[in-house]
């Protein structure tokens, strides 16, 4: 890993115009990666890390960005003073891309074939007989099985890392010099993110291309990366080799951000606490219907015949890839959709009460949602949105009161109550996150679904959002079911554990016995994926 | 140090009122306000249509055959206000003719009365025309053919006799006073029309799209089949058995033109029904018709008030036509498209047809141009950009 750089940026900057305000988005940012490395860029949303990398191509909005300064050369040649047709023939062949969507990367009404022969077809010439060779050849080498079979499918047709896969093999078809990849296992699950990341590495190994790697997970970094440049707000504040840095991090960002894995330990398995819920194998089956008459033919069975019961103070944690029934069982449970089976709660069964006759029921029973911008309605104030509930549910109480249940519910969320009358806008994710668990809290629950709650948020951010919701735990005894892929969130905050997988239960019990000694193959493979870094 | 470095990044937003009041405007909101004023064009097109709007909603101030306050005998009249018997004035009529110049004299010798500055209302006839009805605007008039009517009133030229800016109609009726109130007739009732054809359509488009399954297969064939119906025709059939009135009229409109926006507010509730706020709210216990109003609405509301000026202008447009095709308001009653329609079967009287063009391309427009700001103003590019 000697000799000239490959791709080398100066001072790079990027200015953002919009309405008249300029926002810099990326600040002299300098950085080189040579042939047969990989560089990983880390940060948090919003730090300008795909900003950076996506200039290396021009591929930002021009106009509306502009660059006032640094140049980036690759093998001596400043990209940005380059013409348009010279950027085209190096899109796409000299340097490559892969994002991370890999369902909206793809062009839906395109076959694999289509997708990958196009890309040889326009750098190479290639066409007919001799494009499909290429097109199958690098299908077999990403790893997709039997690809002449998979030649005529659509995207939608593939799993979400066989699309990744295909995305990975558009991107090889003319053998590369750079690969950037913005993200690529974000959207995946965890057992598929770690056979994509070892396909990335091998496929690295075996043509000698350099990678720029952009990501937040810094498990990530350490796996697959030789150096690392840390950005925060637009600015590298670190840079050095992989090993370097996490054994001696110089900046105190990058201090933080090591420490910001989720921490704590959950509440002790405690069997003589009261049941808050129980569900007796409840069964979550949506019709298949057919034919003119709309006959049912089969079922999907998203929940199938699971048992759990939460006690108080105890946290019942549901682990599972994407599509395992997850999220369906926590809205069952809440008898947000309809389900078969008893759910009780306190020894009162629910599951057959209507809608009007859970109302009084919902202040004990809450949900904290995945994705905190599209839980609050951007349209109220934070004040509105926390108080809702209490004005279905504490009719009796006036404004005056209201406001001072929402101010609680704020400071022990860790929100400055002053901040109630702004709207969710003008916060950040983890403060949005800290509004929708105001918004439960503010009920005073006995029982609350959590739907990912972290899953959404920035490594830093998930940490103090776990932090919280173990304080919170602890202080008002609450009963949790938390749903989640990512097993070290669970780790920290779950005593019981449920691993889920096509709407069935393969393995239940204590999670310290479980994360100590998994019975199922299946669990063995998720535990490996989560934790190998 | 690790807790400093990380609290900083979460730091609340700062700047700004950090208490704003129930009347203020959201962020939201005032970005919106500013990309409508923006619109220079639209913007303009706001202050001279809202300003033509309210001084026709004054039109009896205006253009009136009755004084607006008299004085007669020591006794403070409103005659604007109050119909007085003639015979109060020496006369016989059941109702006071104020433009009599018997009358009028009458109670300047015991008083004074103060006319608004047009003296014709929408109906008052001309009688003393200097040229046969519909006769030109007086400043086309040469003083020979004003010397007949000037003669009445003592004078001899065009300036002695009563001015018709523009003209007047076929049975000697002002151009302007007409064209003041039939602006006025014609924005009322495209407000109105609009108004509740949108309050029906978004009640519609909330039910089909929040609810759903079968409802909303239903009401949906039910709308294809009936916005298939030839509405104009069916108008037609209707008006020549039912004598249509204003407010006749509108309902039979309305019958056609809720639907107008009920694709439009349906998809929206499609779509909004599933957020993840929508789903909370439903966890917090609240009613269909709370997360409706409170969280729903206020996303169809932006695509609903972008479409609101289009809506408001082909509901004058349709007014007019009736009006042009004569099935529209009663006769007599001043309406834009009945002087379009005299402008057609009296083309020696090209002011008649001019006026009522210029009218209601003008307000035509000024509506079509406040449209396009406010499609600015809500524009999600621009607002959250």
């Amino acid at each position: 890993m000697t000799g000239a750089p490959l791709v080398s940026v100066r001072d790079l900057s990027v200015v953002f115009r919009q309405a008249g305000t300029e926002t810099l988005a990326v600040d002299r940012v300098s950085y080189d990666i040579r042939k047969g490395e990989t560089l990983a860029l880390v940060g948090e949303s919003g730090s300008g890390k795909s900003v950076s990398a996506l200039s290396i191509v021009r591929l930002l909005n021009y106009p509306a960005a502009s660059h006032p300064g640094g140049e980036i050369r690759l093998n001596g040649e400043d990209l940005l003073k380059a013409d348009e047709a010279r950027m085209r023939a190096i899109r796409g062949n000299v340097i490559t891309m892969i994002f991370q969507e890999p369902m909206t990367s793809l062009n839906p009404l395109h076959t694999v074939e289509r997708q990958i022969s196009e890309i040889v077809a326009i750098h190479r010439g290639l066409t007919g007989a001799a494009a499909r060779t290429r097109t199958l050849e690098l299908l077999a080498r990403v790893g997709i099985p039997e690809p002449e079979t998979r030649l005529g499918s659509y995207p939608h047709q593939l799993s979400g890392g066989q699309r990744q896969r295909v995305m990975i093999a558009m991107a090889l078809a003319n053998e590369p010099d750079l690969l950037i990849a913005d993200e690529p296992t974000t959207a995946l699950d965890v057992t598929v993110q770690a056979q994509i990341l070892d396909l990335m590495q091998e496929l690295q190994r075996e043509t000698g291309m350099a990678m720029l790697f952009i990501t937040h997970d810094l498990g990530i970094v350490r796996r697959i990366a030789h150096r690392v440049a840390v950005m925060r707000k637009g600015r590298i504040v670190e840079t050095g080799p992989v090993a370097e840095v996490f054994a001696n991090p110089q900046h105190e960002y990058t201090r933080a951000l090591m420490a910001a894995e989720p921490k704590g330990l959950p509440p002790p398995e405690d069997r003589s606490k009261p049941v808050i819920v129980e569900a007796d194998t409840i069964k979550v089956w949506f019709p298949i219907r057919k034919g003119l008459l709309r006959r049912t033919v089969g079922h999907i069975k998203a929940v199938d015949g699971i048992s759990f019961s939460v006690r108080a103070g105890q946290t019942v944690g549901v682990v599972g890839e994407s599509g395992s029934g997850k999220t369906t069982l926590g809205l069952a449970t809440l008898r947000m959709i309809r389900s078969e089976g008893p759910v009780t709660y306190l020894g009162q069964r629910i599951d057959t009460l209507g809608f009007d006759a859970m109302r009084p029921l919902r202040k004990d029973l809450q949900i904290v949602f995945q994705d905190p911008y599209g839980s609050l309605s951007p349209r109220m104030s934070v004040a509105e949105i926390v108080a809702e509930g209490l004005s279905i549910q504490r009719p009796d109480l006036d404004a005056a009161e209201r406001r001072r249940i929402v101010a609680d519910a704020l400071t022990e969320v860790g929100l400055d109550p002053a901040a109630m009358d702004r709207y969710p806008h003008e916060f950040s994710g983890g403060q949005r996150q800290r509004i929708a668990i105001a918004r439960a809290m503010a009920l005073s629950p006995k029982f609350v679904v959590l739907d990912e709650p972290t899953s959404a948020l920035d490594m830093s951010v998930q940490a103090q959002i776990v932090a919280l919701l173990q304080k919170l735990q602890k202080e008002r005894n609450l009963a949790y079911l938390f749903i989640s892929h990512d097993l070290k969130v669970v780790r920290a905050l779950a005593n019981h554990l449920i691993v889920m997988r096509h709407g069935r239960i393969v393995e239940q019990g204590p999670a310290a016995d479980i994360f100590a000694a998994p019975q199922q193959e299946y669990t063995r493979a998720l535990l490996k994926a989560a934790f190998a870094a | 140090m690790t807790g400093s470095i990380l609290a900083a990044d979460d730091r609340l937003p700062e700047g700004g009122a950090a208490r704003r009041s129930r009347w203020q405007l959201s962020p939201i909101n005032r970005r919106r306000l500013d990309n409508f004023r923006r619109n220079r064009r639209g913007l303009w097109a706001f202050w001279l249509f809202s300003t033509l709007f309210i001084l026709s909603l004054g039109a009896e101030l205006i253009a009136n055959d009755r004084p607006i306050v008299a004085r007669y005998k020591g006794e403070t009249l409103f005659p604007i206000l109050i119909d007085y018997p003639e015979e109060k004035f020496g006369g016989f009529l059941a109702r006071t003719d104020y433009r009599d110049p018997v009358i009028a004299d009458e109670i300047r010798q015991h008083g004074w009365l103060l006319f608004p500055p047009i003296r014709f209302s929408h109906e008052t006839i001309n009688r003393d025309l200097p040229a046969p009805a519909p006769s030109p605007p007086t400043w086309l008039l040469t003083d020979a053919q004003c010397q007949t009517a000037a003669a009445k009133t003592g004078g001899t030229s065009c300036r002695d006799i009563e001015w018709n800016w523009l003209g007047t109609d076929d049975r000697g009726r002002d151009v302007v006073a007409r064209l003041i109130y039939g602006f006025r007739t014609s924005v009322l009732f495209g407000l109105i029309l609009a108004v509740v054809a949108s309050s029906i359509g978004i009640a519609a488009g909330a039910i089909q799209g929040y609810f759903g399954g079968w409802i909303d297969l239903v009401l949906q064939r039910f709308i294809e089949i009936w916005t298939s119906i030839p509405r104009l025709y069916l108008l037609i059939i209707i008006s020549s058995f039912v004598a249509p009135g204003f407010v006749v009229l509108l309902l039979i409109l309305l019958l056609f033109e809720w639907t107008s926006l009920v694709g439009v507010v349906r998809a929206e509730f499609l779509r909004a029904r599933n957020f993840e706020y929508v789903n909370a709210a439903r966890a917090l216990g609240l009613g269909d018709a709370a997360i409706i109003r409170r969280h729903v609405l206020p996303n169809a509301m932006v695509a609903t008030l972008t479409l609101m000026p289009f809506v408001l202008n082909g509901s004058i447009t349709t007014l007019t036509s009736l009006d042009f095709l004569g099935f529209g308001l009663p006769p007599g009653s001043p309406s834009l498209g009945e002087l379009l329609q005299q402008g057609k079967s009296n083309l020696q009287a090209p002011w008649l047809g001019m006026s009522g063009f210029f009218v209601i391309a003008l307000m035509l427009s000024l509506l079509n141009f406040i449209g396009e700001a406010v499609r600015d103003a809500f524009d999600p590019r621009k607002t959250f950009a």
